[in-house]
């Protein structure tokens, strides 16, 4: 059975989707969830999107009490109903996410796209790290270990491991890092092994260049 | 006493394990200490070889993890020092007869009488390196100045970093300067470079090692040795001495940069 409800990461918390038909069903289903991965949820600030369905006092108490024993507090009751608005705002809940200011819209602008996670330590040999979106390592990536990204991979430090960005086949995946020095690059289908370094390692972007995977160095004038 | 237990371990094998336990659990004992060797490599058992002591052995670990025998029955103790004992490893069981609860236990045991307990871990990150790194305060990773050798440091820098018993000290061994010096060998610094944890000490590539194995009489006991002192130095080290790096401080150009890579508390 596919999850009747959705979670995502928003500015305030969490927002989590409904999309189950049967309430008891999906209220169910969200708490065994919650009881599952209590880590991830322990402390979290939620808002719920309801769509359409009509909720009354005794349905949604019940909810915020369950939560709320789960220590989730449920702050934001989003929906197209009337009623259950209605019985949001007499629960003393928010029944809107409050709009981004200004300046965080316009950052929010560059932030479109898949996601991305952040690793703040060395990867070691036989790591292997999987993500369908973007990867940002702080620390050094070490021979034997391997980063396998959907999207764009970016070392904040020595690269010597294998790397493979674009790996659902994004032709515009890049690889940054401060030495790029890996065992094997691939972008999208591309292989390369890393040349003969000579002089002192300097920060460098792998990247497709006219079918051919190249890595320019960051410093050159062109990119300023 | 409540003894310290450090666990000797390297993810390939060869690299040096076994006499590395040995040198330091002799050279730990000649500075008054008092040391328990434990071999952790059930099923091919070697450290009673190297400390001379395999016509002593009567009973083993697995006796004693099995409760046949009490634990003092299993040490043995060594022919030429009153204070170093072994706890030898069973030659007819394997790695599954051990789990690392009894290791923990076993070694809680040990604590109050000694000050030292060193475990020789099994090549390999399987069961029996699993045994020897449960009860470690310490780890000790050896390793050789060759790329195999250091990725697979690396691999065990990261299983012990998982336990949250990382990330541990460094041995490099079988270090042969004058090939460093003609660049046919990884040098102290790359391997630090990639490892990025404290070194403990540097053994250099020494004829003396293999004979004394073969005698069953470590380096260490052998003032004339160069691998024998390094050893002694390593055991000084961990005894909270601040020793030089010896060897490396011998090569002129490479010290200022070497100096600086293995100052006490980096990485």
């Amino acid at each position: 059975m596919d999850t009747p409800f959705a979670i995502k990461g928003i500015r305030d918390g969490l927002l989590i989707t409904l999309t189950g038909d049967e309430w008891d069903a999906t209220q169910a289903a969200l708490l065994h969830a919650i009881d599952d991965r209590g880590d991830f949820f322990h402390g979290a600030r939620v808002a719920l999107q309801v769509g359409e369905r009509d909720l009354g006092a005794s349905e949604l108490g019940r909810l915020i009490h369950a939560l709320s024993e789960r220590e989730v507090l449920l702050w934001a009751v989003l929906s197209e109903s009337d009623v259950t608005r209605e019985t949001a705002a007499n629960l003393g809940l928010a029944v809107q996410l409050s709009p981004p200011s200004v300046e965080e819209a316009a950052r929010d602008t560059e932030l479109t796209g898949d996601d991305a996670v952040l690793v703040y330590r060395t990867l070691r040999s036989g790591h292997s790290l999987h993500h369908p979106g973007h990867v940002v390592i702080i620390g050094d990536v070490n021979p034997g270990a391997e980063i396998v990204a959907g999207g764009n991979v970016l070392v904040w430090g020595r690269l010597r491991g294998v790397v493979h960005a674009g790996a659902a086949g994004d032709e515009n995946a890049v690889v940054c890092a401060l030495d790029l020095s890996p065992t094997q690059l691939r972008i999208a289908d591309q292989i390369a092994t890393s040349p003969e370094r000579h002089g002192d390692p300097k920060p460098e972007m792998a990247r497709i260049r006219q079918g051919q995977l190249v890595a320019e160095s960051w410093t050159d004038d062109r990119r300023r | 006493m409540t003894a310290k237990i450090a666990t000797i371990t390297s993810g390939k094998g060869g690299v040096g394990k076994t006499t590395a336990t040995a040198n330091i659990g002799v050279a730990l004992a000649a500075l008054g200490l008092k040391v328990v060797c434990i071999d952790g490599d059930i099923g091919l058992r070697n450290l009673d070889v190297v400390m001379g002591l395999e016509n002593r052995i009567v009973y083993d670990l697995v006796d004693v993890i099995e409760g046949r025998v009490r634990l003092r029955q299993a040490l043995i103790k060594d022919k030429r020092q009153d204070d170093l004992y072994l706890i030898a490893a069973a030659q007819t069981r394997d790695k599954t007869a051990v789990s690392p609860q009894d290791m923990i236990r076993l070694t809680d045991d040990l604590r109050p009488d000694f000050d030292w307990v060193l475990i020789d871990s099994p090549a390999g990150i399987e069961r029996g390196f699993r045994n020897a790194v449960a009860p470690a305060d310490l780890i000790l990773i050896v390793t050789n100045p060759e790329v195999s050798a250091v990725r697979d440091a690396d691999r065990i820098i990261g299983l012990i970093e998982a336990e949250e018993k990382g990330p541990g000290k460094l041995l490099i061994n079988r270090f042969k300067p004058e090939m460093v010096r003609r660049g046919d060998m990884l040098a102290t610094e790359d391997i630090l470079d990639v490892l990025a944890i404290e070194l403990i000490g540097v053994v250099p590539e020494d004829e003396t090692v293999l004979v004394a194995s073969n005698r069953g009489s470590p380096a260490a006991l052998d003032d004339r040795s160069k691998a024998g002192k390094a050893f002694r130095n390593i055991a000084r080290r961990l005894n909270g001495e601040d020793v030089p790096f010896e060897i490396l401080e011998k090569r002129d150009g490479v010290f200022g940069r070497i100096s600086r890579l293995v100052r006490p508390g980096e990485g």
